[in-house]
C-alpha cells in the first residue's frame, strides 16, 4: 500500500480520552514506617492475620491521546520524570478509555 | 573583599532568614533570591534554607525542582559555584539531580527536632574545608525526612570518593551509613539535614556551624 494515514488531519484527529490512576509505591526493599506502623496497630482491632502492608499514594487524572499506546507512552514518562522518585518509588499504571 | 551569599526564597521556604543572619555574624553578605529569578546574579555561594518549598507538595523538593531559579542554580554548580543545601535544601539538591540519592521518612516515624552530634567525614567539600576530619559538631535537626536513601553502588562511589562529609555520630533517623551530609563529586554541592545557621550563636545552644559556613565564606569571590 505504503502511504501512512497523515496525523493531525480530520482523519485521525479524534482523541481519545483515558482515565488514568497512578500507584505510586515503595520500591521493594525500602522502608516503608508508615506500613509498618499500621501493621503493628492492626491486631489491636483483632486483625490478627493481615501483613505485608505497605503505604502509597494514588494519583487520578485525565489524559488526551491518539490511543491507548500513546497515552501509556505519555503517563509512563510523566511517573519517572515527575509522579515518582525513581531511587525509593515505583508507579503502577491503570488507564482505562473514558 | 565580603564574600556575597544568595539565599534562594521558594514559597514555603522558612529558614532563609536564619541563614542571611548566619552568614553576616560571619562577615558575608547575605541576599534573598526568589525562585521564580531566571539567574543567580552575582553572588559568590548559593545556600537553599530549609521549610517546605512548594509545601512539600507530591515530595519534598519535587515541585522545587522546577522553579525557574533551578536552572540558574545547576549552572553556577557546573560552573564550580558553591551550593549548599541545608534540611529541605538538601531535599530539593536530590530531586533536581544535583546530588544522588533520596530523603526518606524517618526511620520510627517521628519528626525528629532536637540537636545532635554529627561528625566530620571529609574535609574536602565547600562546606568543611576549614574544618579537621573527625572533628565533632553539635548541631541541631529538625525534620521528618532526612533518612538518606541510596542504592549500594551509589553508596559505594560516595565512600570511595570521599563525598560523605557528614555522619550522625547516633543515628537518629535511620539514614544509610549514618549519612548526614554528602557531596557532588568535585566537592562544590553540598547537602545536608543538619541546620549549621541556627548553631552560630553561643546563645542558641552552640555555635558549631560556624566552621561549616566560614569555610563556604572562605570561597574564592567569583
Amino acid at each position: 500500500m505504503g502511504f501512512a494515514l497523515p496525523t493531525g488531519t480530520a482523519w485521525h484527529s479524534s482523541e481519545v480520552t483515558f482515565d488514568v490512576l497512578v500507584e505510586v509505591r515503595l520500591r521493594a526493599g525500602i522502608a516503608d514506617p508508615q506500613g509498618s506502623t499500621i501493621e503493628r496497630a492492626l491486631p489491636t482491632l483483632g486483625f490478627d492475620s493481615v501483613t505485608g502492608v505497605r503505604v502509597g499514594k494514588a494519583i487520578r487524572f485525565s489524559i488526551e491521546a491518539d490511543d491507548e499506546f500513546e497515552a501509556r507512552s505519555q503517563v509512563d514518562d510523566l511517573c519517572k520524570r515527575f509522579l515518582t522518585n525513581p531511587v525509593i518509588e515505583d508507579a503502577h499504571v491503570t488507564l482505562a478509555a473514558s | 573583599m565580603t564574600t556575597r551569599v544568595g539565599v534562594v526564597l521558594f514559597p514555603g521556604s522558612n529558614c532563609e532568614h536564619d541563614a542571611i543572619e548566619a552568614v553576616e555574624s560571619l562577615g558575608g553578605k547575605g541576599e534573598l533570591i526568589w525562585h521564580g529569578e531566571a539567574e543567580v546574579g552575582d553572588v559568590d555561594a548559593v545556600i537553599l534554607p530549609g521549610g517546605f518549598a512548594h509545601g512539600d507538595y507530591l515530595r519534598p523538593g519535587a515541585i522545587a525542582r522546577f522553579s525557574p531559579v533551578m536552572t540558574a542554580v545547576a549552572r553556577f554548580a557546573a560552573e564550580g559555584g558553591p551550593v549548599v543545601g541545608i534540611c529541605n535544601g538538601f531535599q530539593v539538591l536530590t530531586e533536581a539531580g544535583l546530588l544522588p540519592g533520596a530523603l526518606q521518612k524517618n526511620r520510627g516515624l517521628k519528626f525528629v527536632c532536637t540537636t545532635v552530634e554529627l561528625e566530620v567525614s571529609s574535609t574536602r567539600s565547600v562546606l568543611t574545608s576549614g574544618a579537621a576530619a573527625g572533628q565533632r559538631l553539635r548541631i541541631p535537626i529538625n525534620h521528618f525526612e532526612g533518612n538518606y536513601t541510596c542504592d549500594e553502588a551509589t553508596l559505594r562511589t560516595l565512600e570511595a570518593e570521599d563525598r560523605v562529609v557528614l555522619r550522625y555520630v547516633d543515628n537518629p533517623n535511620g539514614s544509610t551509613a549514618s549519612i548526614a551530609g554528602i557531596s557532588n563529586e568535585a566537592g562544590n554541592v553540598v547537602g545536608l539535614m543538619p541546620h549549621p545557621e541556627r548553631a552560630c550563636d553561643p546563645l542558641l545552644g552552640s555555635d558549631d556551624g560556624r566552621v561549616l559556613l566560614g569555610s563556604l565564606l572562605s570561597v574564592p569571590a567569583r
